[in-house]
C-alpha cells in the first residue's frame, strides 16, 4: 500500500474514537500510589466493615509477593503501579434516591454516550447498574426486581445490606491470590455490581451495568457478583466505552459468577474502550479476571463477549464445571487493529460427570494489530463422560497482522471426548469486488463478511445487543481495508 | 447505453490486453463477444466492472453518457451495470438471501426507491427462482458456499435477475454448464430482455447463442474487435474456428 493510500484509509480512524470526552465532574481521589494506607483510604471512603479491610489488606499482601505474568503473547511497557490512583469518586453524588437526583453532568456524559439512561430503562426493559469510575451512581428497576426477590445493586451497597451473602461468595470463584491482577483487585476494588436471584426465580429483564473509565490515571477495578440460587435464571449485560487518553489506564477487574444445582446465568459483554490512536498510543491495559463455578447438578453458565477496543487485552472468562451434568459455554469475537493486542480465551475446568462445554472463538486481525486465542480444557480424573466441542477460528485483514492460536488440552479421563477445530482465512480481494460489484460499499462490504464470520458468536447475544455490536465491529474496522 | 473508444488496459505494471476496442450498444440490443483465449474477453469485463487489477492507459467508455471509467466498482453496479462472475466467489457465514438483499436494496436506494420490505422480496424471490429452476434450500446457505459449478452459475443469473440491471455483462456464464443447465440460463437471460436494457455475454463457444440469439456478435482477437456481424458470424466461426482471425497472443 502506497503511503497515500495509508493516510487515506487511517483518515477515518483519526477522525477519532467517537466516546473520547472527559466530562466535568469534581472528582475526590485518593493520592496516587499504593500502600496499606491507601487501602484503608477507600475502606473509609466506604465505611466498609472491618472483616472486609482485614480481607483486603490480606490481598494485598499477597499482591506484594507476586509478579505481572509473562507468558502471555503481550509486549506491556512496565505498568507503575504507584503512579496510579485508586480511588476516585463524583463529588456531588449523595446517595441519590432516584435519577433526578443524579448529577447532570453525569447523566449528559451517559447521553453522549449513547446510554440515555431513564429511557433506555423504560423502553428497553433492562435495569442498569451504571459505574461512573469508581461509584455506582444509578440504579433502576430496584423495585420491580425486589418483589420477586432479586437483588440487584451496587457492590458497596451489597457490602451494607447483604454482608452475609457478599462473604459466603466473594472470593469463592477467584480466590484473593488467584493471579497477579486479581490480587490487585482484590486489594483496591472500589465498586461493581452485585446481583442475586432466590431459587427458582428467573430473572424477567436483562441485568446490565455500563462501565465507564474517567478520572485521569485512575484505575478502574470493578468487582462484580453474581449468584444464581437452585433453579434460577438470569441473563447479564456488561458494556463498556471510555473517553480518550493519551496514557495508558489500567483496568483489572474481577467478576465471579456462581450457578447452584438447575441455575443457569448468562453473561455477555460488549467491550469498547479506548484502543489507542493509529500509531498505538494511549489506550486501555484490560487485565480481567472472569470466572463462573456450576455449583450444583444440571448448572449451566455461558460467556459472550465482543471484544473491539483496549491497547491490551488479558482475559480468559472460564467455567469451573462442579456439578454432575453441568454446563459451560463461551462464545468470543476479538478485534484488534492498528497496534492493539488481545490475548484471550477460556477456560473449561471438567470436574464433575457428564459435564460439557462449547468454545467457539473469533478472532480478527487488521492493521498490525496481535491476537491470540488461549485456552485450557481440562478433563479432572472423576469427570466421566465429559465432552468439549472447540472452534478457533482467525480472520485475517492485511498482510501486517497477527493471529495465533495456543490450545491447552488436559484429559485425565479416558471416557473424555474432545474436539478440536481451528481455521485461519484472510479476507480476499475477489470477496470484497464481488460484494461492490453488488453494489456494496466497501464499508458494507467488510461489514458483512466480518458479520458473516462472527455470525455464531453474535446469535448468542440478546437482540438488542447483537445490532449493537454488529455496529460496533464495523466501526472498529473501519479503514482497515485498502 | 454503452460506448467503448478505443480502449487499451493493462494488467497493472504488465503487459497490454486491450489494445483499442471500439464497440457500441444500444438498449434493447443483446451483443456477443467471442473470441480465444487470451484474446482479452476476461480483461475487457473487469475494466468495465471496475475490478482491481487493471490500468486503462488510453480510450473512454462512456456509459449512459456517463465516463464509467471514473466512477467507483460500487457505484457503477449501483447505477445498473451488472457483471455476472465467471468464477463466482464464496463468502462463508453470509446467508445468500441476505446478501441478495443487501445488495437489492443499495441499488434500489441509487434509484431513489424504498427498500423493500420482507414481505415484497420474498414474493418476487419465489418467482425468479422458478424461473431458474433454483430450490429454496439454496438461498439459506452462504453465498456461493459448496454451490455446483452449475448452481453458481445459476445464482448468478438469479442475482442478475433480482438486480434488473441496465448494462448486464455475462463473463462466460455458459462455460460448465450441462445442456438442462444451459437451457434454464438461457432463459433467465432471455426474460430479462427488453427495450431498456442491453447485455453483453462473452462467451467461448457458440452454443449459448442458440438460446439466447444475439443482435449483434464481435469477434475479439489480440485486444482489438476484429470483426462484427450478425447472429451468423457465431455460425461461421463454429465452423471455421479463430484461426482466420489471427494469434491472439
Amino acid at each position: 500500500m502506497t503511503d497515500a493510500a495509508t493516510a487515506r484509509n487511517l483518515a477515518p480512524l483519526r477522525e477519532g474514537y467517537k466516546y473520547g470526552f472527559v466530562s466535568d465532574i469534581e472528582s475526590e481521589s485518593a493520592p496516587p500510589g499504593l500502600t496499606e494506607d491507601t487501602i484503608r483510604f477507600i475502606a473509609a471512603k466506604k465505611h466498609e466493615p472491618d472483616w472486609l479491610l482485614a480481607w483486603r489488606l490480606e490481598s494485598f499482601r499477597h499482591w506484594q509477593t507476586m509478579e505481572s505474568p509473562r507468558w502471555a503473547k503481550l509486549r506491556i511497557a512496565p505498568i507503575d503501579y504507584q503512579a496510579a490512583t485508586y480511588y476516585s469518586a463524583p463529588k456531588r453524588q449523595n446517595a441519590p434516591r432516584s435519577l433526578d437526583e443524579v448529577d447532570p453532568e453525569l447523566l449528559k456524559t451517559y447521553e453522549k454516550l449513547g446510554i440515555p439512561l431513564n429511557e433506555r430503562a423504560a423502553l428497553a426493559g433492562v435495569a442498569v447498574d451504571a459505574v461512573f469510575d469508581s461509584v455506582s451512581v444509578a440504579t433502576t428497576f430496584q423495585k420491580t426486581l425486589a418483589k420477586l426477590g432479586i437483588i440487584f445493586c451496587s457492590f458497596g451497597e451489597a457490602v451494607r445490606t447483604h454482608p452475609d451473602l457478599v462473604r459466603k461468595y466473594l472470593g469463592s470463584v477467584v480466590p484473593q491470590g488467584d493471579n497477579f491482577f486479581a490480587a490487585l483487585n482484590s486489594a483496591v476494588f472500589s465498586d461493581g455490581s452485585f446481583a442475586y436471584i432466590p431459587p427458582g426465580v428467573r430473572c424477567p429483564m436483562e441485568l446490565s451495568t455500563y462501565f465507564r473509565i474517567n478520572a485521569a490515571k485512575s484505575g478502574q477495578f470493578e468487582r462484580t457478583l453474581l449468584i444464581a440460587d437452585k433453579g434460577a435464571y438470569v441473563s447479564y449485560l456488561e458494556g463498556c466505552t471510555a473517553p480518550q487518553r493519551d496514557e495508558n489506564q489500567l483496568h483489572a477487574a474481577v467478576v465471579e459468577l456462581v450457578a447452584l444445582e438447575g441455575a443457569e446465568i448468562k453473561y455477555s459483554t460488549v467491550q469498547n474502550w479506548y484502543p489507542g490512536d493509529a500509531e498505538g498510543r494511549g489506550g486501555i491495559y484490560n487485565f480481567v479476571t472472569k470466572r463462573g463455578a456450576c455449583r450444583g447438578a444440571r448448572a449451566k453458565i455461558s460467556w459472550t463477549q465482543v471484544e473491539t477496543g483496549s491497547a491490551i487485552t488479558w482475559k480468559y472468562p472460564s467455567c469451573i464445571l462442579e456439578g454432575d451434568h453441568s454446563v459451560g459455554e463461551f462464545y468470543s469475537v476479538a478485534i484488534t487493529n492498528n497496534f492493539q493486542q488481545a490475548d484471550t480465551g477460556t477456560k473449561m475446568i471438567h470436574i464433575g460427570r457428564n459435564t460439557r462445554s462449547t468454545i467457539i472463538s473469533k478472532g480478527i486481525s487488521a492493521g498490525k494489530g496481535q491476537n491470540t486465542y488461549r485456552g485450557l480444557v481440562r478433563i479432572q480424573p472423576k469427570a466421566e463422560n465429559a465432552r468439549n466441542y472447540t472452534q478457533c477460528d482467525s480472520l485475517l485483514i492485511g498482510d501486517q497482522c497477527g493471529a495465533h492460536t495456543v490450545p491447552y488440552i488436559a484429559a485425565r479421563n479416558p471416557t473424555a471426548r474432545i474436539e478440536h477445530e481451528a481455521t485461519t482465512s484472510k479476507i480476499s480481494d475477489e470477496q470484497m469486488f464481488y460484494c461492490q460489484q453488488r453494489g456494496l460499499s466497501k464499508e458494507d462490504a467488510l461489514s458483512l463478511i466480518v458479520n458473516g464470520f462472527c455470525k455464531d458468536v453474535l446469535k448468542e447475544l440478546p437482540m438488542e445487543f447483537a445490532v449493537e455490536a454488529q455496529k460496533l465491529l464495523a466501526v472498529s474496522l473501519e479503514g482497515s481495508v485498502g | 447505453m454503452l460506448e467503448i473508444r478505443n480502449l487499451h488496459a493493462r494488467i497493472s505494471e504488465g503487459r497490454e490486453i486491450l489494445k483499442g476496442v471500439d464497440l457500441a450498444v444500444k438498449a434493447g440490443e443483446v451483443h456477443a463477444i467471442m473470441g480465444p483465449n487470451g484474446s482479452g474477453k476476461s480483461t475487457l469485463a473487469g475494466v468495465l466492472s471496475g475490478k482491481p487489477g487493471y490500468e486503462v492507459t488510453a480510450g473512454e467508455v462512456l456509459y449512459r453518457g456517463r465516463d464509467l471509467l471514473a466512477m467507483p466498482a460500487d457505484e457503477r453496479a449501483r447505477e445498473g451495470v451488472f457483471l455476472a462472475f465467471q468464477y463466482p466467489v464464496e463468502i462463508p457465514g453470509v446467508n445468500n438471501m441476505y446478501f441478495l438483499r443487501a445488495a437489492l436494496n443499495a441499488v434500489r436506494k441509487q434509484r431513489g426507491e424504498s427498500e423493500m420490505d420482507a414481505g415484497q422480496f420474498l414474493k418476487i424471490v419465489r418467482a425468479k427462482l422458478k424461473l431458474l429452476e433454483i430450490g429454496d434450500d439454496l438461498l439459506q446457505r452462504g453465498v456461493n458456499v459448496g454451490f455446483s459449478g452449475g448452481e453458481k452459475k445459476r445464482n448468478e443469473v438469479f442475482q442478475m435477475a433480482m438486480l434488473e440491471p441496465k448494462l448486464a455483462i455475462l463473463d462466460e456464464t455458459d462455460s460448465g454448464l450441462d445442456i438442462d443447465a444451459l437451457q434454464t440460463v438461457a432463459r433467465g437471460i432471455n426474460a430479462l430482455r427488453g427495450p431498456e436494457r442491453a447485455i453483453v455475454m462473452i462467451t467461448h463457444y457458440q452454443r449459448l447463442l442458440n438460446y439466447v440469439v444475439p443482435d449483434r456478435v464481435h469477434v475479439l482477437s489480440g485486444g482489438r474487435i476484429v470483426k462484427s456481424g450478425d447472429k451468423d458470424l457465431a455460425l461461421e466461426l463454429e465452423r471455421t474456428g479463430y484461426g482466420a482471425y489471427g494469434d491472439a497472443a
